[in-house]
C-alpha cells in the first residue's frame, strides 16, 4: 500500500506518476477524501428554489440528492436505497413530494426518512418485514449541508470542520463577491476527459500554463501573464485563488516577456471584440478570478463569463468536468447576451479552455508506464508554500498535494504544509 | 389539387418541391464534406451574410436554458471561431467524419418564414479518428436549420445543433 515514502521531496515539488494511475490509491481517495472531512460543491440554491425541488449530483463516486423539504430547508443525502442499494432518484432534477425507489418502492420523505415499505405487514398476515424492523434507523444517509451566499456545499463525514473554517476567509470573500446578488442559471456543460481527476485539480491551480497552453488568451489580449495578478491561498494551502487585474500591463512588456517563448501576441484582432470585452461588475478590476476549493470545486470568473465546475472522478482513468454557467437575476437582456457570448470562452468547446482536455489526456497517457518517475512542480521555486503576487508559478499545486498527503495518511515527517 | 402534406409544406407559388429537396440534400452533403476535408473557409461560404450557429446541449435545451457550447449569433463570431481554431486553439489531432441523415422539411413560407426560406431537421453523427486509426463516436444529435433556398445557391441562415452527446468526449474544437 502507498505510504509516506512515496514522496521524493518534502515540499511536494516531485509527484510520482503512480498517484495518477493506481486503482488502490483511487479507492483510498474515495474513502479518505471524498467520503472524508472535505466539503464539496453540490449546487446552487437557485436551482432548487421551491419545496420538493431536487437535483442529483455526485461527491466523488457517491451519488447524492440535494432537495428542499416541505419547509424549504436544504437537505442532502446519499442517493441509495437502504433496502438493496439501488439508486432511489434516477432523474437528474425535478420536483417531488417523496423519493420512491423503483425496485421495491421503498418510500423516503424529503428529509430522507424512510416513510413506507410496501407489504411491510405482509398479506393476510403472511410475509412482510419482521416486527422489530426499525424504520427510523434506515433513512437515506444524510450529508451535512452548508451554504455561502446560495452556493451549497455538503460533506459525507460526521467529523468535518465547519464549512466556514474549511473554506477560510479568502475563499469566503471570493464566493461572497461572485454571489453578491441572486443568480440565474444559464445552463450546463460537461466534458469527459480520459485522465485522472487530480490532473484536472492541478490544472485549475496551475498559473504557469494559462497563457502558454491557452494561446487565445494572449493572441486576443484577454489575459496575459504580464498583468498584475497572483495567487492567494487559505492557511492550509489546500484551496487556491488565482486572480488578475484587467488593463494592468502594456504591449511593450508583453513583447519582452513572451518574446523568447515564441508565443505570438496581439497580431490578430477579433471581428467581434465583445467576445473578450470586460465589463467590471463587482466593484473591482479583476477580470480573472478562479477559486479552486479542495478537492474538486472550482468557481470561475473569466471576464464576464461566470461558472462553477465540479470535477467528477470516474475511476482512475476518467474525469467529468460538470460546469454550471450562470448570470444574475437582475442582468438586463443585453448583459445576458454578453454572458452567452462569453460562454464561448469556457467549457469543452471553450476558446480558452478546450486545450485542458488535450493536455490532461496526453499527460495521463504518457505517465502510465513509469510509476516511480515524477513530475516537476518548481515554478516560483520550491520550499515554502505561500501566496504570490506574480503569475508565472505553480505553487498552489504543492499546497494541493500537501493536504492530499495529509488526508490519505501519507504525509512525510517534516513535509511542508 | 392535393393539399400540402406536412413534410412538404409549400407555400410559394411556382416553386418546385423536388428542386428544393435536391438543393437541401446538396447543401447538407457539401456541409459534411467541407468539414471533413477541413475546408473551413468554403464551409463558411455556405452561411448567409447574416447568420447564426449554435451548439446547444440537450440537457439545456430540454430545460429551456439558453447556454450553448458554441454560441455565434453573427457571422463575424463564426469567422472569429474558425480563425481561433486555426491560429490559437490546440486540440486532439484527428479527422472528422460526418454522417448526415435524411432531412425533413418542418417549416416554410406557409408557417411564416420568408418566401424561399425553409426550415429543416436532419439527424447527424460525427465520428472522430485519431492518428493511430482508432475511431470513436464523437457526437450525435439533430440539426435544425433555417435555409435560404429560393435565391440562387442555398445558404444557411440559422443552424441550431441540438447535441445529444452533451457529455463531450475530450473536447469540442472542429465544428459539428
Amino acid at each position: 500500500m502507498v505510504n509516506a515514502a512515496i514522496w521524493p521531496a518534502l515540499d511536494y515539488s516531485r509527484v510520482p506518476y503512480r498517484l495518477y494511475h493506481d486503482a488502490e490509491i483511487y479507492e483510498r481517495e474515495q474513502e479518505r477524501i471524498f467520503r472524508g472531512p472535505v466539503w464539496s460543491f453540490l449546487g446552487l440554491e437557485a436551482e432548487i428554489p421551491n419545496p420538493g425541488d431536487f437535483r442529483a449530483t455526485w461527491v466523488g463516486d457517491t451519488p447524492v440528492i440535494v432537495n428542499r423539504d416541505e419547509k424549504g430547508a436544504l437537505r442532502a443525502f446519499v442517493n441509495r436505497c437502504a433496502h438493496r442499494g439501488a439508486l432511489v432518484r434516477r432523474e437528474l432534477s425535478g420536483n417531488a413530494e417523496r423519493h420512491i425507489c423503483l425496485y421495491h418502492q421503498w418510500c423516503y420523505g424529503l428529509d430522507g426518512s424512510l416513510n413506507a415499505i410496501p407489504f411491510r405487514r405482509g398479506i393476510r398476515g403472511k410475509g412482510g418485514m419482521g416486527p422489530d424492523f426499525d424504520m427510523a434507523a434506515h433513512a437515506l444517509s444524510p450529508l451535512q449541508v452548508g451554504t455561502i451566499n446560495g452556493a451549497v456545499f455538503g460533506t459525507l463525514a460526521d467529523d468535518a470542520e465547519p464549512l466556514e473554517d474549511y473554506l477560510g476567509a479568502p475563499v469566503i470573500a471570493q464566493l461572497q463577491r461572485l454571489f453578491d446578488r441572486p443568480v440565474r442559471v444559464l445552463g450546463y456543460n460537461r466534458q469527459r476527459i480520459r485522465g485522472n481527476w487530480k490532473l484536472y485539480a492541478e490544472n485549475t491551480r496551475d498559473n504557469y500554463h494559462a497563457s502558454l497552453l491557452h494561446e487565445f488568451l494572449v493572441t486576443f489580449g484577454l489575459d496575459r501573464s504580464t498583468q498584475v495578478g497572483g495567487v492567494r491561498m487559505d492557511r492550509r494551502h489546500r484551496h487556491s485563488i488565482t486572480w488578475a487585474e484587467a488593463g494592468s500591463d502594456d504591449d511593450e512588456l508583453v513583447r519582452q516577456a513572451y518574446g523568447g517563448a515564441g508565443v505570438r501576441n496581439d497580431y490578430l484582432s477579433l471581428q467581434e471584440p465583445d467576445l473578450v470585452a470586460f465589463q467590471p461588475e463587482h466593484g473591482d478590476r479583476l477580470n480573472v478570478a478562479i477559486t479552486s476549493v479542495f478537492p474538486t470545486s472550482v468557481f470561475v470568473q473569466i471576464s464576464n463569463s461566470l461558472a462553477v465546475r465540479q470535477i467528477r472522478s470516474r475511476g482512475v482513468d476518467e474525469v467529468e468536468v460538470f460546469q454550471t454557467v450562470f448570470g444574475y437575476e437582475d442582468d438586463p437582456p443585453e448583459m445576458t447576451r454578453h454572458r452567452l457570448r462569453q460562454a464561448n470562452l469556457i467549457g469543452p468547446a471553450g476558446l480558452v479552455s478546450m486545450e485542458d482536455g488535450e493536455a490532461i489526456e496526453v499527460t495521463h497517457r504518457a505517465t502510465r508506464p513509469d510509476p516511480l518517475r515524477t513530475t516537476i512542480i518548481e515554478l516560483g521555486g520550491g520550499g515554502v508554500i505561500s501566496d504570490r503576487d506574480y503569475r508565472v508559478h505553480d505553487v498552489p499545486l504543492r499546497g494541493f498535494w500537501s493536504y492530499y498527503a495529509e488526508l490519505l495518511g501519507i504525509e512525510p515527517e517534516g513535509a511542508v504544509r | 389539387m392535393t393539399p400540402n402534406p406536412r413534410g412538404d409544406p409549400r407555400g410559394d407559388s411556382g416553386r418546385d418541391p423536388g428542386a428544393d429537396r435536391a438543393a437541401i440534400h446538396d447543401l447538407l452533403a457539401e456541409y459534411g464534406a467541407l468539414l471533413d476535408g477541413e475546408k473551413y473557409d468554403e464551409w463558411l461560404d455556405l452561411f448567409a451574410a447574416e447568420c447564426r450557429y449554435n451548439v446547444v446541449p440537450r440537457e439545456n435545451y430540454d430545460r429551456g436554458l439558453p447556454a450553448a457550447l458554441i454560441f455565434c449569433d453573427s457571422r463575424a463570431m463564426l469567422e472569429d471561431r474558425i480563425r481561433a481554431l486555426r491560429e490559437a486553439n490546440k486540440f486532439n489531432i484527428h479527422k472528422d467524419r460526418h454522417l448526415i441523415g435524411l432531412p425533413r422539411i418542418i417549416g416554410s413560407h406557409a408557417d411564416g418564414l420568408e418566401p424561399g426560406d425553409l426550415e429543416i431537421e436532419a439527424p447527424f453523427a460525427v465520428y472522430q479518428t485519431d492518428q493511430e486509426g482508432e475511431t470513436r463516436l464523437f457526437a450525435t444529435g439533430l440539426y435544425r436549420d433555417r435555409l435560404a433556398v429560393g435565391h440562387g445557391s442555398p445558404r444557411i441562415r440559422d443552424k441550431l445543433i441540438l447535441l445529444d452527446t452533451f457529455a463531450v468526449p475530450s473536447l469540442l474544437a472542429t465544428p459539428l
